[in-house]
């Protein structure tokens, strides 16, 4: 046998690191880097520009419609999800659900604005309905195009995406923890309050924040939806990144952009946490 | 479990409020697609699709752009990740942070950070719309690991490639004819969700400038509502069958993994 020089097997995968390299952590390190410069030197004035009063404002009502479509989906959610995992494993009913909610849980984007557009716009469908037999004005000052709008429309994919991430936890509730509270003399509501919430609790509280950090980054909706005035912090994005100076800065589109990993990453971490804790005993 | 009548009821009634908020929407999108302005209904709006050489043509774009996702993270993912399975199992934790770390780094945050690597790719490459894969790749790279992963981890791989090795297989050949076929339902679930995702992308194109399907959707919207409605219901139903073929097939591996 001839001896031949072996490359170390980890060099394969170079290409894979590589691209991601130039594809996703140059990208990254960008922002990070360029919210602290300005016309190329160092500079905190992007970040300072992040408390002016306009961004905080535009900031709280980014968490405002993140916070509030959680919580309404992780309620609305679990609600159904419950419903769910009540029916057979096998049933047409369960299997029909868990398939629309993979899919409705990644219909976002464009198509849900539209869809919403022509059923509240101002000649969709509810709204000539409801014009014309109870002479009723749904649409009254276009409050689709704005905030209230957004919350609406975000629940749409929040409220399935709860359903997905939350059934694997109502599955892994074992018949036999019931039947071991009632045969120590338990009551459906002391089962419920002491062993079956407080074991949901970490991976209600999980999901929810999942809901808010999906919430919080999602752009293609609220761009579809919301064509005058930036009221969340996405679309002053948009506004930084078309409009090269805002507020007077050029690189605020890096610092919004870094306050949105801060965000999403400090969220994340907390959820990852708290899905750890339920692994314990989710089998 | 408790199934008293009031519970019935109660379940009956919030499942019809459900069945409302979703299905409402979706119906509105072709009632409000399918209206002709003189009252009645009409297909126009629908013909559109193919009539009208900017959506049609941004249809076929987009078309492509997932064709080219989906060969970009099948060249990229597959190998690196069967051979992560083989040789270097230590690097499996980091494989697996760097394919999901796409999840906490949102399109948007990329897609403000990549102007200096486009500037380059552009000068290097083209700059044909179609250079949107290189970031697309990267985007579904959290869902075609995840369907991937399960798949690989059905299978044990170490051996499988042992006895190939044995029989005086290359590497290669472990790879594309061993290992492949034995993943080939992971492989599919990892194709279907990244067509779905590319069909569905806009935040990186619109940023970008690039006329993708949604784009050029979003830009109908203020001139030919009905078209652009028409538009996003077929993108929809597509994305819908591609998806719920995607449950069954996964279901099936499952399935038969549990037998």
């Amino acid at each position: 046998m001839s001896r031949r020089t072996t490359l170390p097997p980890s060099l394969a995968l170079l290409p894979f690191l590589g691209f991601l390299t130039i594809f996703l952590l140059i990208p990254t390190v960008t922002v990070v880097v360029g919210a602290f410069q300005e016309g190329g030197e160092f500079s905190t004035a992007n970040i300072e520009a992040l408390f002016s009063e306009a961004a905080l404002r535009t900031l709280w009502n980014s968490v405002l419609l993140s916070a509030s479509t959680a919580v309404i989906g992780a309620v609305f959610g679990s609600l159904l999800a419950y419903i769910v995992v009540m029916a057979s494993p096998t049933s047409l009913f369960r299997r029909s659900v868990t398939s629309m909610a993979s899919v409705l849980a990644q219909f976002g984007g464009v198509t849900l604005a539209f869809a919403f557009i022509a059923t509240l716009g101002f000649s969709g469908v509810v709204t000539e309905l409801l014009r014309d037999t109870v002479n009723l004005d749904i649409f009254g000052t276009g409050w689709l195009f704005g905030l209230p709008g957004l919350i609406l429309v975000y629940t749409y994919f929040q409220i399935p995406l709860m359903v997905i991430v939350f059934l694997p936890a109502l599955e892994g509730l074992r018949p036999q923890w019931r039947e071991a509270a009632v045969n120590l003399g338990a009551t459906g509501w002391q089962y419920w309050t002491q062993v079956a919430i407080p074991l949901l609790r970490p991976a209600f509280l999980g999901a929810t924040l999942l809901l808010f950090a999906n919430a919080f980054a999602a752009y293609a909706t609220a761009a579809a939806l919301v064509s005058q005035g930036n009221p969340i912090v996405p679309l002053l994005i948009r506004a930084a990144l078309t409009s090269e100076i805002l507020l007077g800065r050029q690189n605020l589109a890096f610092a919004l952009a870094f306050q949105m990993i801060i965000v999403v990453a400090v969220v994340m971490t907390a959820y990852a946490l708290l899905v750890r804790r339920t692994s314990r005993w989710l089998r | 479990m408790t199934s008293t009548p009031t519970w019935r009821v109660t379940r009956a009634l919030l499942l019809v409020l459900y069945g409302l908020f979703f299905i409402v929407p979706l119906y509105a999108m072709l009632d409000f697609s399918t209206r002709s302005t003189q009252g009645g209904r009409t297909g126009e709006a629908w013909a559109d699709l193919v009539r009208d050489p900017t959506l049609s043509s941004a249809i076929i774009t987009s078309l492509l752009l997932a064709l080219f996702t989906v060969l970009g993270m099948l060249l990229l993912l597959l190998p690196t990740m069967i051979w992560v399975r083989m040789r270097v199992p230590g690097a499996t934790r980091l494989i697996e942070f760097l394919c999901l770390l796409p999840l906490t780094i949102p399109a948007l945050v990329i897609v403000v950070g990549m102007r200096n690597v486009y500037t380059w790719v552009n000068y290097l490459v083209s700059d044909s719309v179609y250079t949107l894969t290189f970031v697309y790749v990267v985007l579904v790279l959290p869902y075609a690991y995840r369907a991937i992963d399960a798949a690989l981890g059905s299978l044990d791989v170490v051996t499988l490639a042992e006895a190939a090795r044995s029989l005086g297989a290359g590497w290669l050949t472990v790879i594309a004819r061993i290992i492949v076929p034995n993943v080939w339902s992971g492989v599919l679930a990892a194709a279907f969700i990244s067509i779905a995702l590319v069909m569905g992308e806009f935040t990186i194109a619109s940023l970008t400038n690039y006329e993708n399907l949604q784009v050029v959707i979003n830009f109908l919207g203020k001139s030919a509502a009905r078209t652009s409605v028409a538009a996003s219901l077929a993108v929809l139903v597509f994305v819908f069958v591609l998806l719920m073929a995607l449950s069954y097939v996964g279901r099936g591996r499952r399935g038969a993994e549990r037998s």
